[in-house]
């Protein structure tokens, strides 16, 4: 138990950006037009690939000797780049059709 | 001073991602949002290779291995995202998406193992001993959540591109329940585990995982996949959110919540545009076990009547007013293009051409307004539901292009129908209706549709494209 409110303590900052990052989320796409949904979703879609900074570092850190984390980390790097440049690339691509019709 | 710098990147990020979300939600500012959120992105992770600094202070090395994984998926990214269809669109979301959750799991499983070796140096007997609670909770929800989200997409993805169908046996549900208490349960064992076989509860945890993952998209008709792609991207935010925990990294928590959290509110959007309930589609209706039960809804049959081209051409060309219900099988055919010259071709004869626009037609929420305009049909030729229905009432002829659910009329006044109380295009109230299609299948919810055995409708069977193509011809001619 104290371990658990320690760590709660020693987190407070992140804890309260996952509460303000939650109503936040839901406030900015609120009154979102259908015909955006596909489009925003990718968008969110490639936003999420942020992930691809936690492979980095742990892609960075690892050990020389440490196969299993240099070659996980090594796939995941991949991935998330995939997620992230496939993501914007797309949304991009859908958008660019929606920009023509003026 | 150079960790402060790095800061500073994470904060930008953190802000363009905000911000580039709410551009993304308003059509005037959609694109630009985008491109914001990219920049953003960008900073981002050119900080994090060449600024991070871990907790004693020391940079990251391996630089070959992470520049040559940047490399290889930038370039397959870029490939894949340039190459794809129109009408493929969804399944790239899918899949990307599917990428990024297998990011987060892999980070997870990782990060564990540091904790499970850490553990085993300090000849720990219990896993606990070695690892916070809430260290682990983040490092076995990213792993869980991640997984899932990998499996249910690739699955999707699959589903999509029709190499997998969808697939229903007896206490399916019940069955999934089980999964993912079985899931939970492995993940508690894990941590309370003597040190020596934590690692296999572990991996056993996440292997259910990705199974249930499989077995959750699995019984989901395919008609349903946007929302389910729609909650999987708000999955994998949460992943890496959990990815932030591990590395105490704001922008990685501020973009993975954010994405959650909005991605949790579209789903429950989408569904509204179908008039359904997040239950109703996971648990319920197309495809799910109900369907069998309720096969009164498959009880239409009868006779329907089929209309030749030049009959057809002969209708259009004289109408005052014609509206098009573009559909799936109009992306399947590719014949956007096509539709577009009809179009043009009949208002040049002087006839009014509309289209009518039902949210969910194809299979994804704007589908078809990307598909139409990609042909450079005027946006103001797209008539959104409402619209749509008032012009139904002073239109002559509508030409059903490959649409099947969203014109069933099952979904007003069939109570015992899985699309019940879905608003649908009311295409009876216009003089005739001519439905193209391939054949006299049901649609992709497997349902069977009264309207094509009404009076006034006839079928004009064929590919979409080559049934365009036949009565531009013969109108041309006429």
């Amino acid at each position: 138990m104290e371990a658990t409110l320690q760590w709660i303590s020693a987190n407070q900052q992140m804890i309260y950006i996952v509460i303000l990052m939650i109503f936040l989320g839901i406030e900015i796409i609120g009154r979102v037009p259908s015909v955006l949904h596909t489009p925003l979703m990718s968008g969110a879609n490639a936003i999420h690939g942020v992930v691809i900074i936690g492979a980095i570092i742990v892609m960075g850190r690892a050990s020389e000797h440490n196969y299993l984390a240099l070659i996980l980390g090594f796939l995941a790097v991949i991935l998330g780049t995939l997620n992230v440049v496939g993501g914007f690339v797309v949304t991009d691509r859908m958008l660019e059709m929606f920009k023509k019709k003026k | 001073m150079k960790f402060d710098i790095l800061t500073i990147c994470y904060i930008v990020a953190a802000v363009t991602f905000i911000v580039g979300l709410k551009m993304l939600s308003s059509p005037a500012t959609a694109r630009r949002g985008n491109l914001v959120a990219a920049a953003g992105m960008f900073i981002a992770i050119v900080g994090t290779i060449f600024l991070y600094k871990d907790e004693d202070g020391l940079p990251l090395h391996n630089y070959a291995w992470i520049f040559a994984a940047l490399i290889i998926g930038a370039i397959i990214g870029v490939v894949a995202a340039k190459k794809v269809k129109m009408t493929a669109m969804p399944e790239m979301v899918s899949f990307f998406n599917g990428m990024g959750g297998a990011c987060a799991a892999l980070i997870s499983v990782i990060e564990f193992d540091y904790v499970f070796r850490a553990a085993e140096k300090m000849n720990y007997v219990h896993f606990s001993e070695g690892v916070v609670p809430g260290h682990y909770l983040a490092i076995v929800a990213g792993s869980i959540i991640g997984s899932v989200s990998f499996a249910g997409s690739m699955v999707a993805w699959g589903k999509l591109n029709g190499s997998f169908k969808d697939v229903i046996f007896k206490a399916q549900h019940t069955i999934n329940l089980l999964i993912f208490a079985g899931v939970i349960v492995l993940a508690i064992i894990t941590f309370f585990a003597v040190n020596a076989y934590a690692d296999y509860f572990f991996i056993a945890t996440v292997i259910l995982a990705l199974i249930y993952g499989v077995l959750f998209v699995l019984p989901i008709g395919g008609a349903d996949m946007p929302v389910v792609i729609s909650l999987l991207n708000s999955f994998t935010g949460v992943a890496a959110a959990c990815g932030g925990f591990l590395y105490n990294n704001k922008a990685m928590l501020t973009g993975g919540i954010l994405v959650g959290a909005a991605g949790t509110l579209l789903t429950i959007l989408m569904c509204k545009a179908m008039n359904r309930s997040l239950t109703n589609v996971l648990i319920g209706s197309f495809g799910g076990n109900e369907t069998s039960g309720g096969g009164n809804a498959r009880t239409t049959g009868g006779t329907y009547k089929e209309i030749s081209i030049s009959d057809a051409a002969m209708v259009m060309r004289y109408a005052n007013k014609v509206m098009i219900v573009p559909g799936y099988g109009l992306a399947v055919a590719q014949a956007q293009h096509t539709c577009h010259e009809l179009e043009k071709l009949l208002e040049e004869k002087g006839v009014e051409v509309g289209y009518a626009i039902h949210p969910v037609a194809g299979r994804m929420p704007g589908h078809m307004n990307v598909l139409l305009a990609e042909a450079d049909v005027s946006y103001d030729k797209l008539l959104e539901l409402e619209q749509a229905n008032d012009a139904l009432k002073t239109t002559d002829v509508v030409l059903v292009l490959g649409a099947n659910d969203v014109v069933n009329p099952a979904a007003k006044n069939n109570p015992s129908s899985p699309i019940y109380g879905m608003p649908i295009l009311d295409v009876e109230q216009a003089k005739t209706v001519i439905v193209n299609k391939r054949s006299m299948k049901p649609g992709y919810a497997g349902i069977e549709n009264d309207l094509f055995y009404q009076p006034k409708t006839s079928m004009l069977f064929g590919d979409g494209k080559k049934v365009l193509q036949d009565l531009i011809n013969e109108i041309k001619a006429l």
